[in-house]
């Protein structure tokens, strides 16, 4: 089974010159994936195509596969103990799993935001912006290292909320400012994909409307694929969309994916029709 | 219960039935009578440790007044122990003491840290357990042992590394040994016995206690942070650096000064290795020093009534300094685990 999804809603910018500053997404192509965790198989054959500066999102209910599908996508699923895939994933044409590709060079291009907000509690703000850079061994002069952090924490959206107290720790802001400070420290990196897994579901309205809004303004220069169990979330913030989809004792798999007015508004598979007008999951 | 049940608690403002001077109410959860027994049976046991320390500390000190009154301040600053002619301090003892301590310490820390690390964060999975009971089995050695492995085992290998200290850092008064380190045929007696092989074979017994707490705060490690942490691209060395490091500080502390309580009481093995000597002395690698649990073991059974008064009240400054040791790793480890934010 490979689906791929249609063109992109709204055509991608022509990428940016390749200057210090500059960030290019790049496109991911998932072919024919499956995971295991121990003898289990969860994931069976899956295929999927994410367009450069496009939203796509993965959606269906609990236990589907998705959150797993994800950290396959950034190499994070291998981290589990008793885990295992098959198949391939392209970033920009070539396989992030093909052997003698570092692990670390692939996480830094595709950047994770998690469920549950975890910034670096006893770090500060400014350093928990830095702290990929500085875990990833790379040195910034002091006028860069100052513009990044504002840069990373305008994109995220946070800048205005904390801009005066920089140096205060990491763990003393709210919920929904601690999961922008990991979509900044994220981005710090420049990544050229971007996945979030559940983003907004330990947060409140206005946390989360903020988090959307941030997503919108990123996507012209970061890939992003995000999973979420939030029908309407999913409506706004994506242009493709995955409907995945675990029956009874099977493994996971997408059932359909499509630009995302399609798939809710003229779904094609009557259990993503059932799903994405909510009669189950 | 048979009383009618209370009025509802009025919310400010909302009723006339309580208006002023509102006192909590007084709760009882109504004990069943199994959590009455655990309760009683549990606080009992809890006190008795409390009462058996607690008297081990009184018999001590009031064992030692005597002593404490015939010498007074002596007793501390005197390095004689000279029972025949009336000298008995404790200076060089305490010295001793410590020596022996900090050289165990200086071995066991890193060992213990990188050892703890290992098995939390670069192990196989498969490994993992196996390296814990190993450790484990480590603690469970009794020290004599130790003791006969410094002796015939250690000793005549690690004077060799004790000489090779002498000739290189010698000018420094720590490594300095009394004898001439470059001579052709060098005297070995010279570099035998010593505080830092005692030390050695202490640093042993200090490393499984070590280890043990600091790996279990290392495993505390959120996982969300090293996700955090791996999902930056992080080598495993960036995880334990960034994530593991900073959050088990409070445990590679307590750990280490838990062992380090354990080092300043350790006898079998320093008694075994030691020759006595009561002197104030920096130099750690040459031959004969004196800790003061050895000094007790060594000389109880010969004591006079006098003497032995004397032995418990280096007996009663040694638990007072074990005890002070412990009581700062409890606080330590007891105020890292409430972690700074650590779970949302």
């Amino acid at each position: 089974m490979t689906l791929t999804a249609d063109a992109p809603v709204a055509p991608p910018t022509v990428p940016a010159p390749r200057s210090a500053g500059a960030l290019s997404p790049s496109r991911l192509d998932a072919v024919e994936v499956s995971a295991w965790f121990g003898d289990n198989l969860v994931l069976e054959d899956v295929s999927l195509s994410m367009p450069a500066a496009t939203v796509t999102a993965l959606i269906g209910p609990s236990g589907c596969g998705k959150s797993t599908f994800l950290r396959i996508l950034n190499r994070m699923h291998e981290a589990i103990p008793g885990a295992a895939l098959a198949g391939e994933v392209h970033l920009d044409g070539a396989d992030i799993y093909a052997p003698g590709r570092r692990v670390t060079d692939t996480r830094k291009r595709i950047g994770m935001v998690f469920q549950k907000p975890n910034p670096f509690p006893a770090m500060s703000i400014a350093d928990n912006v830095l702290a990929g850079l500085s875990l990833t061994g790379r040195k910034v002069g002091r006028d860069e290292r100052a513009e990044l952090i504002e840069t990373s924490l305008v994109r995220a959206g946070l800048w205005a909320e904390v801009k005066d107290r920089l140096d205060d720790p990491g763990g003393a802001l709210s919920g929904g400012q601690q999961q922008r400070l990991c979509i900044a420290r994220a981005l710090a990196v420049r990544p050229a994909v971007l996945l979030m897994d559940e983003p907004c579901s330990a947060l409140d309205p206005t946390s989360t409307r903020r988090i959307e809004e941030t997503i919108e303004e990123l996507r012209r220069d970061v890939t992003i694929v995000i999973v979420t169990h939030n029908m309407h979330q999913a409506a706004r913030v994506s242009q493709q969309a995955a409907f995945f989809l675990a029956e009874q004792g099977t493994p996971g798999g997408i059932v359909e994916a499509g630009p995302t007015a399609r798939l809710f508004g003229d779904p094609v598979d009557p259990r993503t029709a059932d799903y994405v007008n909510g009669r189950f999951g | 219960m048979t009383t009618a049940l209370p009025a509802p608690p009025a919310s400010p403002g909302s009723g006339a039935l309580t208006a002023s001077g509102k006192q909590p109410r007084q709760l009882d959860p109504g004990h069943e009578r199994s959590d009455r027994y655990f309760f009683a049976g549990a606080r009992a046991i809890g006190l008795s440790v409390l009462v058996v320390t607690g008297a081990i500390a009184v018999f001590l000190g009031y064992q030692g007044i005597p002593t404490l009154h015939h010498y007074g301040l002596h007793f501390l600053t005197t390095t004689q122990w000279d029972p025949e002619i009336d000298k008995i301090g404790i200076a060089a003892v305490l010295v001793g003491t410590i020596e022996v301590a900090l050289v165990a310490m200086a071995v066991a820390f890193p060992l213990a840290v990188m050892f703890a690390l290992f098995i939390t964060d670069y192990a196989p999975r498969r490994l993992k357990s196996w390296l814990i009971s190993a450790i484990d089995l480590m603690a469970a050695v009794p020290s004599i042992i130790y003791g006969l492995w410094g002796f015939f085992l250690l000793q005549p290998h690690a004077i060799n590394l004790s000489r090779w200290l002498s000739q290189h850092f010698g000018w420094f008064p720590l490594f300095h040994v009394d004898t001439d380190p470059n001579a052709a045929v060098w005297q070995q007696s010279r570099y035998t016995s010593s505080a830092f092989i005692a030390g050695l074979a202490v640093s042993m017994m200090a490393i499984p206690l070590a280890c043990a707490v600091i790996r279990a705060v290392f495993d505390q490690a959120p996982a969300g942070e090293r996700e955090a942490a791996m999902a930056l691209g992080a080598t495993r060395w960036g995880v334990a650096r960034k994530v593991v490091l900073p959050f088990g500080k409070g445990g590679i502390i307590g750990g280490s000064m838990l062992a380090l309580g354990r080092a300043l009481g350790e006898t079998a093995a320093v008694l075994i290795i030691i020759s006595p000597a009561y002197e104030i002395k920096p130099r750690i690698l040459e031959a004969g020093t004196q800790t003061t649990s050895a000094l007790i073991a060594g000389n109880f059974g010969s004591a006079t009534k006098a003497q032995l008064t004397a032995l418990l009240a280096a007996g009663f400054v040694l638990f007072l300094m074990t005890l002070a040791v412990n009581t700062v790793a409890a606080t330590i480890i007891a105020r890292s685990r409430s972690g700074a934010g650590t779970d949302i």
